[in-house]
């Protein structure tokens, strides 16, 4: 139990990051050219962490395993970024962007690190404008805001629905700058396939050169992880195709502890599944629900009919719909936070009123046409029509959202082929982001020395659901102002160490044990796919370990995929060689990791007896089907310790969650 | 979403690696459901060579939604395919009919060389944004508030315009040229629109001009091939206000 020392700074919650930043230890400029530092990828947070730390001065070695550091997935998120800047004088503040986020995460998330992020969140907005971003702005020039789920203050600055492109840009710029300037080495098509510790600390990777298929040895005094989460576990999911948990999971095989593996987002508003040879799922941003309103008809046999073509949802009238999200929770209607809103749509479904007409009959109506209406009315008014026609309502209406979400609007067309502008959207509910992620202490640095853990690959902020906007927000935080803070105390004492050679032992059986797993892959000879194993993992991920959780059939999850893992090991085919460009052996090494993940998962849901965020436990709910937390037995963070391949076998340690400074109580937002 | 079932034949482009000679082969892929992703097909097309026992198909992708930029391919002589406003990853089979013969090659340009089938490598664009595609502003806490300097929204509008382009090249491979300019006017006109980018203007430009030139790209002749098959509708706009910002810096500096 002695490994988990949070290290949360003593004094009142406003001073803490403060006083922490003023008694931090310093490298001095002289002596940070002297200092490597590896950062293993380049979205918001790897991107953001290498360019500041190679502005400091420091030698930064950054790593990605896409074609382009401007590709990580971080340029998919659409919505928007939180900050508590209160330009549109509602009433925020930093306090109430803490509280929000607190309370968003069901009470499961650590207050130092969360009201910290608050504090910096209007810097990064400051940061980001100074690069150049174009957030979107209203007439007056000044910057535009919208609002997310789970609050009710308008704090979301966004650039249309590309929010996360345009802010990883702006990272990829000043990275750009970086590697121009000769600070920032850059390592495209590389990946990560192992930590090398010396002496208990971090001190290098072992990285695969994707092209020539060459290992390569990499030393550093510190080693920074910002690969992302591990939502393609479920192998559908919203995440980019090679999106995977592999950087995160070496460092946990080498020691570091994995937090919350069961706390999972799935986004309510996603479109649906098409068929059995799809690739992956397609958000449409939280935003969309600032302007939609979700519903499904009151009556089974308008579903029916509307699932067998005979009917429109056009002709469903007013009266027939149920906007099940305003009926249950009036005080924040369809924006509601994530885990609310996905299982009162598969409530929904499950009650026989699912609209789509695919497999699963699941899907329910995102309905812009009362905005339509309504901005299109506000429209003509602006330009001195005070009684518009219908048409012109429409008209310009129409023009109002598609400078809004045109982008989002264009993407469900070319996937559905249907007219968002004519007709309901069809959305259901996708797997987005993992909340859950390797433990790390105040100062992002994992139970590995050295080994420091940002944005999505760590746990630390979001406890069991995130709120909407809030993950852009915390990589930028963690690599523009929290980890060249920490990360620089800690190679202050790094100054006399000198260069690490690549030569040593630890280095040599790292390499090693990398290339056997490799020679073992190829020369197994199986007969079935990679995709084909990670399919049948997903399934058994989003039957047994998705939306809804139950007793049996986690301790039926992990028994499958233990039995799954054997005949991967036996059965699995790759072809081609390790000495050149071979995408089949990149995603086995990806899903052999996947593998044990998902059965952490398993483990550490069936032990958390209690419904949090996203985390539905069947066995844990009120009447009405909403989530009953357990604070007496799981006020906690489970980290787990690794014991070998088979994930039953990992080690609970807890790290006891206090609230000192805010009030613990139901999550309500009827 | 009705989804029908069809048959193709294909013909794709094979090349070992950069150095091999490359050629097309045919493969023929029946029940390709209409509903799924041209990429889609490919994994399909992958799942069964992989069963075959045969190499699979080398492509890059990744977000598949048309976001990352990633993904490329010239698909019946068209960068992204026969739809417009969309990249390969957001094409879909029903634009296709059954018994279809399909080319897929990977872009053609020099400065683009393959790395292996229809992969190809396109690091030249990074190292034009190293040359100058940035503000020079350091992390810090203390630069000045975000609303200190309002910007018209006009041209926030036509910044943020500028600054959807994904970088995925479809511009060179479009054009008869292999020129980069609708690429590169993209970056230098979002940060020209601002006032944050004008500070470095001239040299911005200048720089960003001089490494696309030594990478190999082209020249613009204004066929406008780029804007056309633009998976973001960059304007051809963004070109002018490049050689407007570069004139002008050119003369300035001299």
């Amino acid at each position: 139990m002695s490994k988990l020392n949070s290290k949360i700074p003593e004094g009142s919650i406003a001073d803490k990051w403060t006083n922490h930043k003023n008694h931090m230890k310093l490298v001095a400029p002289n002596n940070r050219p002297k200092i490597d530092v590896i950062v293993v990828g380049t979205g918001l947070a790897g991107a953001s962490a290498a360019a500041s730390l190679g502005e400091m001065g420091y030698n930064v070695k950054a790593f990605c395993f896409q074609d382009s550091p401007r590709r990580a997935h971080s340029i998919a998120a659409q919505g928007g970024i939180n900050a508590a800047k209160n330009y549109q004088n509602d009433g925020d503040s930093v306090y109430r962007l803490f509280y929000d986020t607190i309370k968003g995460g069901d009470y499961r998330a650590r207050e130092a690190n969360v009201h910290r992020l608050a504090e910096v969140s209007g810097n990064i907005i400051d940061q980001c404008v100074a690069q150049g971003v174009p957030f979107a702005r209203e007439y007056g020039g000044l910057l535009d805001n919208r609002s997310f789920g789970g609050t009710q203050v308008q704090r979301t600055f966004y650039a249309a629905g590309q929010t996360g492109q345009q802010l990883l840009l702006g990272a990829y710029s000043a990275l750009s700058r970086q590697i121009g300037l000769g600070r920032v080495k850059m390592y495209h098509r590389h990946e990560m396939m192992d930590l090398v510790k010396i002496d208990g600390k971090a001190r290098g990777i072992i990285a695969r050169n994707l092209v020539t298929g060459e290992l390569e040895r990499h030393s550093a005094h510190a080693v920074v992880i910002a690969s992302g989460g591990y939502g393609n576990v479920y192998f559908l999911s919203t995440n980019a195709m090679g999106s995977n948990v592999s950087a995160a999971w070496k460092v946990h095989k080498r020691g570091a502890l994995f937090a919350n593996p069961c706390f999972v987002q799935i986004h309510p508003t996603c479109v649906p599944v098409h068929g059995t040879n799809q690739s992956k799922l397609t958000l449409m941003s939280e935003s969309l629900r600032n302007s939609g309103r979700i519903w499904v008809p009151k009556k089974k046999e308008d579903a029916e009919a509307i699932r067998a073509g005979q009917l429109k949802p056009t002709q469903i009238t007013e009266e027939e719909r149920d906007y099940f999200l305003e009926r249950r929770y009036p005080a924040f209607g369809n924006l509601v936070p994530r885990d609310v809103a996905s299982r009162a749509a598969k409530e929904r479904c499950d009650a026989g009123c699912g609209i789509e007409a695919n497999d699963t009959n699941e899907g329910v109506y995102l309905d812009f046409s009362s905005e339509i209406k309504n901005k299109g009315k506000q429209a003509a008014y602006a330009l001195g029509d005070h009684e518009p026609t219908e048409e012109r309502m429409i008209e310009l209406g129409k023009k109002w959202i598609e400078e809004k979400y045109g982008n989002l609007f264009q993407m469900y067309q070319k996937i559905t082929d249907e007219n968002p502008y004519e007709t309901p959207m069809k959305i259901y509910p996708a797997v987005h982001y993992t909340m859950g992620g390797v433990w790390v202490d105040y100062n992002l640095q994992s139970t590995i020395e050295g080994c420091f853990v940002t944005g999505e690959a760590n746990f630390s902020e979001h406890g069991a659901n995130r709120l909407g906007a809030s993950a852009l927000m915390q990589g930028l935080a963690d690599g523009y102002f929290v980890a060249p803070y920490t990360v620089s105390d800690y190679l202050s004492n790094e100054i006399r160490t000198g260069k690490i050679s690549t030569d040593g032992p630890e280095f040599e059986a790292a390499e090693n044990e990398v290339k056997e797993s490799i020679d073992r892959f190829l020369n197994n000879n199986g007969s079935k796919s990679v995709d084909h194993f990670h399919k049948r993992l997903g399934l058994i991920m989003w039957n047994k370990v998705g939306m809804a959780r139950n007793e049996q059939g986690l301790k039926a999850a992990i028994e499958e995929i233990g039995l799954l893992r054997e005949e991967f090991y036996k059965d699995v085919y790759v072809p081609g060689s390790s000495d050149e460009m071979n995408p089949e052996l990149e995603k086995v090494m990806r899903v052999a990791d996947l593998i044990e993940l998902g059965q952490l998962m398993a483990v550490d849901a069936l032990h958390r007896e209690e419904s949090c965020g996203g985390h539905f436990r069947e066995e844990h709910q009120d009447a009405e089907g909403e989530t009953l937390r357990d604070d007496k037995n799981f006020k906690y963070v489970a980290a787990w310790e690794y014991q070998g391949s088979d994930s039953k076998q990992s080690t609970l340690h807890k790290e006891e969650l206090n609230y000192e400074f805010i009030k613990i109580a139901d999550r309500n937002y009827k | 979403m009705a989804s029908k079932f069809i048959n193709i034949t294909l013909k794709i482009w094979r090349q070992k690696n950069s150095n091999a000679k490359g050629a097309l082969e045919t493969y023929s892929l029946n029940n390709v459901s209409t509903d799924s992703s041209f990429l889609e097909m490919l994994d399909q097309l992958n799942e069964q060579l992989i069963n075959e026992k045969q190499s699979p198909i080398t492509f890059d992708h990744d977000c598949r939604e048309g976001i990352c930029g990633m993904c490329s391919l010239y698909i019946n002589g068209r960068a992204h395919g026969p739809d417009s406003g969309n990249t390969t990853c957001q094409l879909h089979m029903r634009k296709f009919k059954d018994g279809d013969t399909i080319y897929v090659e990977p872009w053609r340009s020099r400065a683009f060389p393959i790395i292996k089938d229809l992969m190809v490598d396109r690091s030249a664009f990074d190292r034009i944004q190293q040359a100058g595609g940035f503000v020079s502003v350091n992390t810090s806490g203390r630069t000045m508030d975000a609303n200190a300097i309002p910007i018209a929204k006009a041209d926030a509008d036509k910044a943020f315009q500028a600054a959807a382009c994904i970088g995925c090249g479809a511009c060179v491979a479009s054009c008869k040229n292999g020129s980069a300019m609708l690429f590169v006017g993209a970056k230098v006109s979002q940060y020209a629109l601002l006032p944050q980018g004008k500070v470095e203007a001239t040299d911005r430009v200048l720089n960003m001009v001089r490494q696309m030139d030594e990478e190999g790209f082209g020249n613009c002749t204004n066929t406008g091939a780029c804007e056309i098959e633009c998976p973001k509708g960059i304007s051809i706009e963004n070109i002018a206000r490049m050689n407007r910002e570069f004139l002008k810096g050119a003369l300035t500096k001299a």
